[in-house]
């Protein structure tokens, strides 16, 4: 049997701490929440917690230093230091597109890390 | 073989050199820290004292009285920001006024021009922001505020100017008689010289003490301060004393040279040399202490907070010149307050002494004249435009705060003695000590200093070797 | 001399929606001035998610928010001028700005709308004592090292202030592999989002130490470590709570401050409280023709509604062009008991369209406590909120017909009231 787990609702600055247990059979049984928001991101974040990554990586030959990333969905949260660690030592060349793809399928996610500007040649 | 060797860079290092400069002399000034200007003339209050305060036959009372004379002068040469503003010492009961009447005829026996004592009345329209409290004060319109930065930093240059070296981040270890003269060991190296000056600030005395038998104790006092936006820069007119206590001139709130306001210093006895941390209780008394003076201290105005060391010897006057048992080496030691004022005018008489002894010529050429460079803040718009015209880099402002363009921090970077490090830049131009203390010009000064000195960026500093701003790339670490 | 109808001065999420808001309601002689040599402000550095969720209905980055408010200013060839530093404005909307192409110039503006936006509160501000050894840095000061330039600020860092620039730095250097040991907050509580708490520190096991400061800093060149101590109700350390934690950098997100030094140049009024302009409905400062909006009126915690504001502010400055006047007494908007302020400070009702924001924020946390709004101290409208926290700025809308209804109205009030929490 999986052990209870303690979250904080992040739905409202009321921040209901939640307490997530699961019966033997799997089933997920969730107190503290003080509306049905908490209960479903409860289920999610027990379930399949899964976040955006956000960074920056160097350009070459930009006009701007440093390109500002993110993956187009977001990944399971485990993978989060492997995902950023695809990034290490990783250079792009300007011209770059906001949306332009910087590394395909990371972790084997089907997650892409994009652009979020466009950064034009030097 | 150098003539002269001057130990120490501050204000009176660098006084001392610019004047000694003007004699055919081979002078080297060595200074332990990164830049000039780096102990206690960087902390300090910046008040050019009347010299109503010092005790009458001291060499404190003599050199403040000459010293406040030549400051005009000499900032106007040196484009130095000086301002006469006068100051005021208040007292808040009407005994005290006696006091007042001791202290001007102490004043009038120092020579000092001038003074008067104002009723209450006069004093709160001088001064509509001093508290209720007052009762009345002393006026010294002799009394003014001055950059204590460019005060060791313009003779500096001009020394340089004129062919005096500068060792920096080159601590003296030792220092030996020899047939000659001295011998001076540092990190960086043997010196030989046949004279030294000693101008080594609250270290003064382990220097003297070295190699002569009249030894000498410096007991430094702190002071910490708190200073303020320059949205209330203007909160007085006057630097504003409260009576003084005898060991120190008590907590003064002034407008400084700059423009902003400052209040401070507390003063803390026997203090250990290398201690300059500021405490949440000294911070706390210099608050207190400041809002007897005035009304209304707009507390949620301070931009930062420093502390700074006095060198006080224990006789309590300055020490000048010869110990008699080593001929050729020559003190300026104990300068404490009023040392910034005094600085001037014991680096005339200290360069006179040490010309004597080694019998040298004025030279023929002697620069006067700083290396030309400008506050474009406080040009009018004509001339802004018109220093545009000759520098477009004039039409980069790279710190907002205190409107500092480009081409002023170049030129800070790019003359005699140019700054090397962000502490170096700020008091040479003040980009970065304004309301956001370098929190959006840092970034841009660091890329500057970096290209400019052909150094990555990673090795740029604040001031200390060490004292290193970015430690690497992002993912360095994963 | 040149004139120009309007000047915008800023080019962040403020400056670019007042430009748009004012060409679509057919100005066509707009100026930008921005110092910084990008579009987008502030948002450029911002490259976390998490904008738009209102006005877009989509979760956005930064630079992505940005894009979006750019792309339409380069569509409508609305102008600006990077790298331009507006040095000073007169009472009658002279600007006068400098640049690197051409030097010194000289605008005459028939309005003039502020959007310079904010600044944070440096070491200096919070007297902590100790050393001034390198390494202490603003959080945003780290964040446009880590984003921007692609430097690190620091190994091993501790972050006070628990505000969202300083929860979203946490996590951003601990992804870029930086060991962040702590954040701390002096308060009982944290100013920022709850979603930034749990995804920017219990993501990463990064402790928040409430009720906890920094009390004195350590270190000659580079800092070496910070003194954190426990603080009692009234923020005063408890002493013997003292521990030394090592670091080589400290960060501060300890507040933010609107902008005004230009805003003071042109003699507009101050509030005390934001430290941004008194304005009435329409956003306009106590100069005539001088509109403000986004941070330089009060620190927004939602890109969105700086984005909303502003649209009225460009707005009401191309109304003030078109020289449409108006008429009627303004009403004063007061801050009641448990309200720090409220944007606007006055209405004058003919103004009021459909209904008025009023914009607020709470002065301590209140949870079950009710919103009123007094009109002539009469109540016209209560609501019940579970819960509002300093942090978070709360609106409500009045309608126009409240106005109406009430022609002789003299004062608006906006207060809490009740709490389970006292």
């Amino acid at each position: 049997m999986r052990e209870s787990q303690k979250l904080t609702c992040i739905n409202c600055p009321m921040g209901c701490e939640l307490e997530v247990s699961f019966t033997d059979s799997g089933e997920i049984i969730v107190s503290g929440y003080k509306c049905l928001k908490g209960l479903d991101y409860a289920k999610k974040e027990v379930m399949n917690p899964t976040r955006t990554i956000t960074s920056s990586v160097p350009v070459v030959d930009g006009e701007m230093a440093m390109v500002s990333i993110r993956t187009d969905r977001d990944v399971p949260k485990k993978l989060i230091r492997d995902c950023m660690m695809l990034l290490k030592d990783m250079k792009v060349n300007a011209p770059i597109s906001a949306g332009d793809i910087i590394i395909e399928n990371i972790c084997g996610t089907g997650v892409n890390f994009i652009a979020t500007r466009s950064v034009r040649k030097k | 073989m150098y003539d002269s060797i001057i130990i120490g860079a501050g204000v009176i290092g660098a006084n001392i050199a610019r004047e000694l400069a003007r004699y055919d002399l081979k002078i080297a000034v060595l200074e332990k820290m990164s830049d000039v200007c780096e102990a206690t003339s960087k902390g300090n209050s910046g008040i050019v004292h009347s010299g109503y305060d010092a005790k009458p036959g001291t060499l404190k009372a003599k050199y403040n009285l000459t010293g406040n004379q030549m400051m005009p002068e000499l900032c106007r040469k040196l484009n130095i920001p000086f301002r006469q503003n006068g100051s005021l010492t208040i007292v808040f009961n009407q005994e005290k006024m006696a006091e007042l009447e001791k202290l001007i005829e102490r004043g009038i026996e120092n020579g000092v021009s001038g003074l008067m004592i104002l009723d209450r009345e006069t004093t709160m329209k001088l001064e509509p922001n001093l508290n209720d409290a007052v009762v009345g004060s002393l006026y010294a319109p002799t009394a003014g505020i001055v950059d204590p930065f460019q005060l060791t930093i313009g003779p500096a240059e001009i020394a340089v100017q004129n062919g005096v070296k500068f060792f920096l981040s080159t601590e003296v270890t030792g220092l030996y008689k020899t047939k000659q003269g001295f011998l001076v060991k540092t990190n960086n190296g043997n010196f030989e010289a046949l004279t030294v000056i000693n101008a080594a600030g609250v270290f003064a005395d382990d220097i003297n003490n070295w190699i002569s038998e009249r030894k000498r104790l410096i007991r430094p006092r702190k002071g910490e301060y708190c200073l303020f936006d320059k949205e209330v820069g203007n909160l007085v007119e006057h630097t504003i004393f409260q009576l003084p206590s005898g060991v120190s001139k008590g907590v003064l709130v002034t407008p400084t040279a700059e423009g902003n306001l400052l209040i401070g210093p507390n003063s803390l006895p026997d203090n250990d040399k290398f201690d300059i941390l500021t405490s949440a209780e000294g911070i706390q008394y210099v608050l207190d202490t400041a809002k007897k003076s005035v009304r209304n201290l707009p507390t949620n105005q301070i931009i930062t907070g420093f502390a700074g060391l006095r060198a006080s010897e224990k006789d309590g006057d300055f020490v000048l010149g010869e110990p008699e048992d080593v001929p050729g080496f020559f003190n300026a030691l104990g300068i404490e307050s009023p040392g910034l004022t005094a600085a001037p005018a014991i680096a005339v008489d200290l360069a006179t002494w040490v010309a004597e002894y080694l019998r040298a010529q004025l030279k023929a050429e002697y620069i006067e004249k700083r290396v030309e460079y400008h506050r474009f803040a406080d040009l009018s718009t004509q001339e802004k435009q018109e220093l545009f015209k000759s520098d477009h880099d004039y039409g980069k402002v790279i710190c907002r705060c205190e409107l500092v363009t480009l081409a002023e921090i170049k030129n800070a970077i790019r003359r005699p003695l140019g700054a090397t490090t962000l502490d170096g830049i700020k008091r040479r131009t003040r980009a970065g000590s304004g309301r956001c203390q370098g929190g959006f010009c840092s970034p841009r000064i660091l890329e500057i200093l970096s290209e400019e000195l052909r150094k990555d960026i990673r090795e740029i500093v604040k001031s200390s070797e060490k004292s290193t701003y970015l430690v690497g790339f992002d993912k360095d670490m994963l | 001399m040149e004139y120009r109808d309007l000047v915008i001065i800023g080019a962040g999420p403020a400056g670019l929606a007042a430009a748009i808001s004012a060409y679509e309601q057919g100005i066509r002689d707009i100026l930008i001035l921005e110092r910084e040599n990008f579009l987008g402000g502030i948002l450029n550095q911002c490259v976390h998610n998490g904008f738009g969720l209102h006005t877009f209905h989509e979760e956005l980055t930064g630079p992505e928010y940005a894009s979006r408010y750019i792309d339409k200013l380069s569509d409508l060839k609305i102008e600006y001028m990077l790298e331009t530093m507006v040095i000073d404005i007169s009472e009658m909307r002279n600007v006068i700005a400098i640049n690197e192409k051409r030097g010194v110039m000289e605008i005459q503006a028939g309005a003039i709308i502020l959007a310079m936006g904010c600044r944070e509160r440096p070491r200096g501000a919070l007297n902590i004592p100790g050393s001034r050894p390198s390494g202490i840095y603003s959080a945003g000061t780290a964040q446009k090292f880590v984003n921007l330039d692609g430097y690190l600020p620091g190994r091993e860092i501790v972050i006070l202030g628990s505000g969202d620039i300083g929860l979203i730095m946490a996590r951003r250097l601990t992804l870029e592999g930086v060991n962040v040991k702590m954040v701390l907050e002096i308060l009982p509580y944290s100013s920022g989002l709850k979603r930034n708490i749990v995804q920017c520190l219990d993501d990463y096991d990064i402790p928040l130490k409430l009720s906890h400061t920094v009390t004195k800093i350590h270190g000659s060149e580079r800092i070496e470590g910070v003194t954190v101590s426990q603080v009692d109700e009234d923020l005063m350390p408890i002493p013997g709570t003292e521990t030394y934690v090592s670091c080589d950098a400290l960060l501060l997100s300890v507040g933010l401050i609107p902008e005004n030094e230009l805003s003071r140049k042109a003699n507009v009024t101050i509030n005390p409280k934001t430290q941004g302009p008194i304005v009435n409905e329409r956003l306009e400062t106590s100069r005539p023709g001088i509109f403000a909006c986004g941070n330089v009126l009060h620190v927004h915690d939602l890109v969105d509604y700086v984005s909303e504001e502003a649209a009225l502010a460009g707005k009401n400055a191309a109304d003030f062009i078109k020289n449409v006047s108006s008429e009627g007494l303004e009403v004063e908007i007061f801050a009641g008991d448990g309200v720090r302020y409220t944007v606007p400070n006055k209405v004058n009702p003919i103004n009021v369209e459909k209904y008025l924001p009023v914009r607020f924020r709470v002065t301590k946390v209140f949870s079950q406590a009710t919103v009123l709004v007094e009109f002539d101290n009469l109540p016209v409208h209560k609501k019940k909120k579970t819960i509002m926290t300093p942090g978070e700025m709360e609106q409500v809308f009045l309608p126009k017909s409240w106005f109406t209804e009430r022609p002789f109205l003299r004062k608006i009030t906006v207060r809490i009231e009740g709490d389970e929490n006292a």
